[in-house]
């Protein structure tokens, strides 16, 4: 896929991407990132200055306006401010989309019927978008970009502008789409929230570029990219809770003798299904160490649990290194946040 | 005031009602297309052609500008052409026709601007084609806009024709000048200018009505 438009400026640089059939794919970045103008040069909203844009095989960028609009009806597609028709009620906006197709009057209005019926909306059927909630306007906007039978979905920030319930019922809704019809849905949000329950893979977009990709549990637990780091450590809450905020830390110590009379913190991430507990008192009775855990914290990713302990270790300093070492034998991500004085630490 | 002069402005009321009626009605039949061009062919809009555009611009801004007096007796020979006279109620309604139209011509323009791009590009996204675009969103959804525009146009229509009437086109400018100015009749100038006030409150309380009544039935306040 290509760049975006105008001579100099580029939304878009050498982006090449791939997205597998019937899943749902998430396209993440700061503002201004991109994220936007390459989703919709998936359906040539914007056309690439050069590069292409091939759906089964078929080159978008290289079809006569005619096949486009054709191509189009094949890609549903949902926005943050859900482009509602103000002219039309909850079913007119349903149908739309299968009038254009040039479906009968009667199977226009099965299909209609069958479509508020997944969206839950059959009782707003006969109401006009300015008399519906923002969940309910992006529920006729989902109904509306299915309902020629797509076979993809694009959702541009489609959830940015609801409260978290909401949100939530939206994508179960898309999960919902995605599995019973193998809709191929892509997402983008800025919500890492929203990645983190629905998507499968994701592409993390920085100044018009891809800078990370890879599962959503891959880009999470394991970000690589900076601009990822910092839009997933304030989510997983990766830095530590306000109640250390009093608790003062100390650099590495200059020489054994003062670290001998101060205790480790650690901040130890479990990933996977790395069972936590065990490896704990496997440390505290093979080493000798004394571990009191400050703070923790269990996440899901997909499915997958992901963790996160803080842990004080004291103990002679050979028995801590030997603690240390125990630890990287395992599949966890270490951290040494610095050290405390003895007996210092708050109670949390 | 005599019943004869009574019939006399009643008279002249229905050829005023006329005049606007006629040229109002074509006014929209051609200034809706007319708008529809000018808000496709601007930057920016599904069928963009700036040259054509300024083009027809040019010709919107000249005719807009010009007076109406002039503009009516300027295409004397165009209405003679036309109706076969330049006197009376139906020659009358070429030249308020000409005056009207472009006035309707951008109030339509101004309408369909106000249309949300986010739902013109929704439509693009299902492949809707421009035509499908026109008449199933663009319109519809600039209807109640549509709507308070021509009651415009009408208004501004009212003025004309009251001026037409004056310039050898009959109804009610007509009357007023013949009865009320030239026989010193001011019964006849103030019976003349309460009803095209009251013509004029009626056409803007009727529009905005069915302005009303069509935001509230798509439920917008
Ligand atoms: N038509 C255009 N002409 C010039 N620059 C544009 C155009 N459209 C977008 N841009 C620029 O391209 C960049 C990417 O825009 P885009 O809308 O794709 O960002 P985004 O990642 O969707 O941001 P947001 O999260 O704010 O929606 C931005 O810097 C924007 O200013
Ligand atoms: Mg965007």
């Amino acid at each position: 896929m290509g760049s975006g438009s105008g001579e100099k400026f580029h939304a878009l640089k050498g982006v090449s991407i791939e997205i597998p059939d019937g899943c749902i794919f998430g396209v993440i970045g700061r503002s201004g990132a991109g994220k936007s103008t390459l989703v919709r040069t998936i359906n040539l909203l914007e056309r690439p200055t050069s590069g292409r844009v091939l759906i089964d095989g078929v080159d978008m960028t290289t079809l006569p306006a005619a096949e486009l609009r054709e191509a189009r009806k094949g890609i549903g597609m949902i926005f943050q401010s859900f482009n509602l028709l103000s002219s039309r009620t909850v079913a007119g906006n349903v149908a739309f989309p299968l009038q254009l197709a040039g479906w009968s009057r009667s199977a226009v209005g099965d299909r209609v019927r069958e479509l508020l019926e997944l969206v839950e909306l059959t009782e707003k059927r006969n109401d006009y978008p300015a008399q519906l909630s923002g969940g309910q306007k992006q529920r006729v906007g989902i109904a509306r970009a299915i309902a020629a039978g797509p076979k993809i979905l694009l959702c541009d920030e489609a959830t940015s502008a609801l409260d978290p319930q909401t949100t939530r019922s939206i994508l179960e809704l898309l999960q919902e789409i995605n599995l019973k019809f193998g809709l191929t849905i892509v997402l983008i949000t800025h919500e890492m929230s929203v990645i983190r329950e629905i998507c499968r893979e994701v592409v993390v977009l920085d100044g018009g570029c891809v800078v990370e990709r890879g599962t959503a549990f891959e880009v999470f637990t394991r970000p690589g990219a900076p601009v990822t780091r910092e839009l997933v450590s304030g989510f997983m809450a990766k830095d530590l809770p306000p109640q250390f905020a009093d608790m003062q830390f100390f650099p590495k110590p200059a020489s054994e003798d003062i670290a001998a009379g101060l205790n480790i913190v650690l901040r130890i991430s479990f990933l996977g299904d790395t069972a936590a507990s065990p490896v704990i008192s496997g440390m505290i009775r093979k080493c000798g160490v004394d571990a009191n855990i400050l703070y923790g914290t269990i996440d899901h990713i997909q499915g997958v649990p992901y963790g996160m302990l803080v842990v004080e270790l004291s103990g002679e300093s050979s028995e801590r290194s030997a603690a240390l070492n125990y630890l990287r034998n395992f599949n966890l991500e270490l951290e040494v946040i610095g050290y405390v004085r003895r007996n210092a630490s708050v109670a949390v | 005031m005599s019943g004869a002069m009574q019939a006399l402005l009643f008279e002249a009321f229905c050829d005023t009602v006329f005049m606007i009626v006629v040229a109002g009605f074509l006014a929209v039949l051609f200034g809706v297309p007319l708008g529809v061009v000018l808000t496709l062919t601007a930057r920016g809009g599904l069928k963009q052609n700036l040259y054509f555009n300024r083009f027809l611009g040019v010709i919107v801004n000249a005719t807009r500008s010009t007076p109406f007096i002039i503009l009516m007796v300027a295409i004397i020979p165009l209405t003679r052409f036309l109706v076969g006279t330049s006197i009376g109620t139906t020659a009358a309604i070429v030249p308020l026709f000409l005056a009207a139209l472009p006035f309707m011509g951008r109030v339509v323009e101004g309408a369909l601007r106000e249309v949300d791009g986010g739902v013109i590009e929704a439509s693009q996204s299902m492949g809707a084609t421009p035509f499908q675009i026109v008449f199933r969103v663009l319109l519809p959804e600039a209807l109640p806009g549509l709507v308070g525009g021509a009651t415009l146009m009408l208004i501004s229509l009212v003025g004309y024709s009251a001026m037409a009437g004056a310039l050898g086109g009959g109804g009610l400018g007509d009357v007023a000048i013949r009865y009320g100015h030239q026989r010193f009749r001011p019964d006849v100038m103030a019976a003349t200018v309460v009803i095209l006030i009251v013509l004029v409150q009626g056409v803007q309380s009727a529009g905005d009505l069915v302005v009303r009544l069509i935001r509230k039935r798509r439920g917008i306040k």
